[in-house]
Order: structure tokens, then C-alpha cells, then sequence
């Protein structure tokens, strides 16, 4: 058993300190509004700070109570369902995380098979992970809307073009983790190099995948919600950001922010099954 | 079965080191069904001779022929099974899916790989280990499935590059055994590499003594104990008659200049 008390301190100290710091960041607002009332009490101002409207930074339990609301009392079609955004988002970061799966096993298997390639596309791919993803989203957008894509797609791309520099990394390390002796094996049995790939690389790089996916999922995730940033989007968590930003929405905000951190946890939650079961099968060693 | 004549290795060292001369002017005849042992100091060669003979390196001089055929040509026929110093399994296979392995790449069909496997493993002593995953093995009972997986596949040629060099004395007494009994049962011929004079003089029928600096052979001496021997055989005059003709070979080819 998990002992929970660390675990609890930490977050009772950390929403002390949200409370705390609630106080000066809102309190001069809420100060010109209470003395627009009247006469006010430290009390009245300090409880004022926890209540604002549109605060700067706004209480714990003003986002709980928005992430109630969000989540449990609007349908979930709703455009002001937190659940429908989630999913909106979710379901691209999903589409992009295969997208970049796919796309980076290939170039790992390009990389470890073609000495050449190494050389030749390495550069390119780290070239490609310090482009600002702000810079290019747009650009990805508008182009493959000229296409005719449009809906998840976009997005999609967007969050494999960052989730797959994870998984190329790791994967090209586990196709070359096999030791000399297992490879010199192979070469006794005069094995084709398709079999040195099958039976050995391919199932050794099995356990470096998953600590890449980790990785890429939240990239992934990173990648959908900044998609939805400059897109215009009207639906998901960063066209939850947008307009919240817009109207001065804070609470809004902070509530679209935890929701995408549930959904990280959740997908990273979600790999680490994966790979108990997929490391379990295997003997549950490696 | 294995023929060797003016055999020599040179590695060259990399860009800036010294050429190494590995092995140089080697002559060895190794007959079907012979038990050879390569003994030596570390640095002799007898690894790399193992490894030549394997085609897992090339020699720079000389002739080498494997069952006749050239040792790239017999490593494609899969005319050897090959033992390590450290058993290499694939972590992820069971004992025996890691026995499978090379039946799997050989193409045979799945119900024939089983059997093979199971037969093997029970002939190294491993029955009832089947299901089990390497790091639930000893490493004497992975040193055996690797022994098992090397048989596997019935090539006429089994190399061992000191496979019981890193197991415990009681561990290696009882595989020496159970390796003995193996190449009498079959008509395997074994190419045995180690640094232990009791172990090759208990195993072998004909000792080949390697030198340093650079490899070379310097004594083949044959064995003309009886086939049929215990670990008790080793208190015998005859036993100790040969450990003494090999250490003294050793002893003349190593004499510290």
C-alpha cells in the first residue's frame, strides 16, 4: 500500500500557497470593488480575493467548482461541457500520437537498417523539434485546409510532428541494444537480415518503446491543445484557452489547464498498463 | 572435419594501434567424432581460432576448410552449433522458445520445433524448465539451455568457447559430465575452448596447447584414455599422466621469456 500521507502534505501545503497568493495578486481589484460598496472589514477584502469573478489568479475551489459544472451538470454535446472539449482534444492527440508512432518506428527502422540514413536524416529530425510548433501550426493548418483536410486531421499532424521525436530516439537506441554476442548468435544460425530484425532488434526495442510513448503522448497532447490555439478552433481544451483568455475567463482557463493534465495523466496512465502487460507476457523482466 | 593449414590472423588495429598478430601459421586436423579441447593463456588465440573456424572472423592467411567446404560456406549450410562464453539468450524467450530459436530461423514447421526443444532440454537435464524465463534459471541451467539450443538444430559440429568458464567448480564438474555423456550419445564433434588443464584432460581425446604472442599451436597431445569416464577418473596415473604431458607443454611454450 501507497503510503498517502507525503503525497497529501504536499498538496495540502501547495493549495495553502494558491490561497495565499490569491491575496495580493487579486486584492487590489478587489479592494477599488469593495470600496466602490462601502466601508469593508481585512475579512471581507481576504474572502473577496477567494471570490472574484474574473480573479488573476483564481481560488482552488473556484476551478473545482467550474470543473464540477463542466464536466457534470452540461450535457455532454454541449459546447460548455468540459467533457465534449476533452474529447475534442483527446481524440486528436490520440490520432497524432498514432500518426507519430508510425511515422517514428519507420524512420528508427530507416536509421538502424541504412547506415546512410543515419547521417542523412538525423540532422533533419532534430532540425524539425526546434521549429517553434506555434510558428508552424498555423502554417500546417491553412495549407492542408487548401487540401480539402480539415476537423481532426490538422490537429492530428500537428501532434505527430512533435510526438514522433520521442519515439524515433528511443526506438533507434532499442534496435541497437541487441550485444555482440546476441548479433554474433544470429550470425552463426546465418540467419537473413529480416530475421535478425524479427527475433532479435524488433523484441528488444520492445521495452524502449514505451518510455518513448510516455514521452510522446504528452507531447502529443501539447500538440493537439496548441493546434487549437491559433485555428480559430471552437471546440476542444485550447479553444477552451482561447476564448477564456478573451473574455477574461480565468477560471475558465485554469479549468481547461487541469482537465488537459487529467487527460496527460490518464494517457500516461494508459501506456503504463500497456506496458506492465506487454513486459508481464514477456517474463516481466527487462 | 575441421582442416586448417598455415592459418594466420592479423588484426589491424585500428587507425592509429599496431597491427595484432592473433594467430599465426596454424596447422590443426580435427577428425569426426574427436573431442578436441584448444588450451592455452589468455591471449593465445584459441578464441579466435574458435571464432575462424566459426567464420565469425576471417583469417588473413592461410587455408581453413569446414567439413569440406570453406568456413563462410559451412557457417550458410549451418554446419555448426556455437556455445558462448555467457549463455546469450534472448531475455524475453522462455527456455524454451530460446531453444526454438534457431529451428524457427532454420523454417521448420511449429509442432517439430516443439518436439525438438522438449527433447533437447530433457537431454541437458532441463525437463520441467521449459516455461521458465532465463532470469529464473541458474546460470548453470542457462549455460545448459544454451547448450540445448545450439544442439538443436543437429549440426555435426558443436563450438564451445569456454561455456563453463564463469560457473561455480561443483556446477562445471556436473556439466562436464553431462557434456561427455552428450558426445557419446550423438556423433557430435565438439571444438572445446578453455583455460583448465583437468577439464580438457577430462573431456577431450586430443588436447591441442596454444601459445601466446603470437597464437600459435606448440603440442597436440593425444589422449588415450578410455571413453568412458567419471569424475573419479581423474584420481587415476593415466589422467594425471596427461595433465602433466599438457602442463608441461604449457609450461614449455609460456616460459614468461
Amino acid at each position: 500500500m501507497v503510503n498517502l500521507r507525503p503525497v497529501l502534505t504536499v498538496l495540502a501545503v501547495l493549495i495553502a500557497l494558491w490561497y495565499a497568493a490569491a491575496v495580493p495578486l487579486n486584492g487590489p481589484r478587489t479592494a477599488e470593488q469593495l470600496a466602490r460598496a462601502g466601508s469593508y472589514t481585512a475579512g471581507d477584502w481576504v474572502l473577496g480575493t477567494w471570490s472574484m469573478t474574473r480573479p488573476v489568479l483564481p481560488a482552488p475551489h473556484q476551478i473545482a467548482v467550474e470543473l464540477y459544472s463542466g464536466l457534470l451538470l452540461q450535457p455532454v454535446t454541449s459546447r460548455r461541457s468540459l467533457v465534449f472539449h476533452a474529447a475534442v482534444t483527446a481524440s486528436a492527440t490520440l490520432v497524432g500520437l498514432g500518426l507519430g508512432l508510425v511515422l517514428g518506428v519507420a524512420l528508427a527502422i530507416g536509421i538502424v537498417a541504412v547506415p546512410v540514413l543515419d547521417r542523412s536524416l538525423m540532422p533533419w529530425i532534430i532540425a524539425s523539434q526546434t521549429v517553434p510548433v506555434l510558428a508552424i501550426a498555423p502554417m500546417i493548418v491553412v495549407v492542408l485546409g487548401n487540401l480539402g483536410v480539415t476537423g481532426v486531421l490538422p490537429k492530428a499532424v500537428i501532434s505527430g510532428y512533435l510526438s514522433f521525436f520521442p519515439v524515433v530516439v528511443g526506438m533507434v537506441k532499442g534496435l541497437r541494444s541487441p550485444d555482440p554476442l546476441q548479433l554474433d548468435l544470429m550470425r552463426t544460425y546465418s540467419a537473413a537480415p529480416r530475421a535478425v530484425f524479427a527475433k532479435l532488434r524488433w523484441p528488444a526495442a520492445t521495452g524502449f518503446l514505451f518510455p518513448s510513448l510516455k514521452v510522446a503522448i504528452t507531447l502529443a497532447l501539447t500538440g493537439a491543445v496548441v493546434a487549437e490555439l491559433p485555428t480559430g478552433a471552437q471546440a476542444g481544451l485550447g479553444a477552451r484557452l482561447l476564448a477564456g483568455s478573451y473574455y477574461g475567463q480565468t477560471v475558465q482557463i485554469w479549468a481547461a489547464l487541469v482537465m488537459a493534465a487529467v487527460l496527460a495523466i490518464l494517457g500516461i496512465g494508459a501506456i503504463d498498463l500497456m506496458e506492465r502487460v506487454v513486459i508481464g507476457r514477456r517474463g516481466g523482466r527487462r | 572435419m575441421v582442416s586448417a593449414s598455415g592459418l594466420g590472423v592479423v588484426f589491424d588495429g585500428g587507425r592509429r594501434g599496431t597491427p595484432v598478430t592473433a594467430l599465426s601459421g596454424v596447422e590443426l586436423t580435427i577428425r569426426r567424432g574427436d573431442f578436441v579441447s584448444l588450451i592455452g593463456p589468455s591471449g593465445c588465440g584459441k578464441t579466435t581460432l574458435l571464432r575462424v573456424i566459426a567464420d565469425l572472423e576471417r583469417a588473413t592467411s592461410g587455408s581453413l576448410t569446414v567439413n569440406g567446404l570453406s568456413a563462410e560456406a559451412a557457417r550458410l549450410a549451418r554446419a555448426y552449433g556455437y556455445v558462448f562464453q555467457a549463455p546469450a539468450l534472448y531475455p524475453w524467450r522462455t527456455a524454451e522458445r530460446n531453444v526454438m530459436l534457431p529451428l524457427e530461423i532454420l523454417g521448420l514447421p511449429k509442432p517439430a520445433r516443439r518436439e525438438r526443444a522438449l527433447r533437447y532440454l530433457d537431454l541437458v537435464g532441463l525437463k520441467g524448465f521449459e516455461r521458465k524465463f532465463p532470469w529464473q534459471l541458474s546460470g548453470g541451467m542457462q549455460q545448459r539451455v544454451s547448450i540445448a539450443r545450439a544442439m538443436s538444430f543437429e549440426p555435426s559440429l558443436l563450438l564451445m568457447d569456454e561455456p563453463f568458464g564463469a560457473l561455480d567448480e561443483i556446477t562445471r564438474d556436473g556439466l562436464n559430465l553431462h557434456l561427455l555423456r552428450l558426445w557419446a550419445a550423438t556423433d557430435i564433434t565438439v571444438v572445446f575452448v578453455t583455460h583448465s588443464i583437468p577439464e580438457a584432460v577430462f573431456l577431450s581425446n586430443r588436447i591441442v596447447v596454444m601459445s601466446p604472442r603470437p597464437g600459435r599451436i606448440t603440442q597436440v597431445i593425444d589422449s588415450d584414455l578410455p571413453r568412458d569416464r567419471d569424475l573419479e577418473s581423474r584420481e587415476t596415473p593415466e589422467f594425471q599422466r596427461i595433465a602433466r604431458q599438457v602442463r608441461e607443454a604449457l609450461r614449455a611454450a609460456h616460459s614468461y621469456d
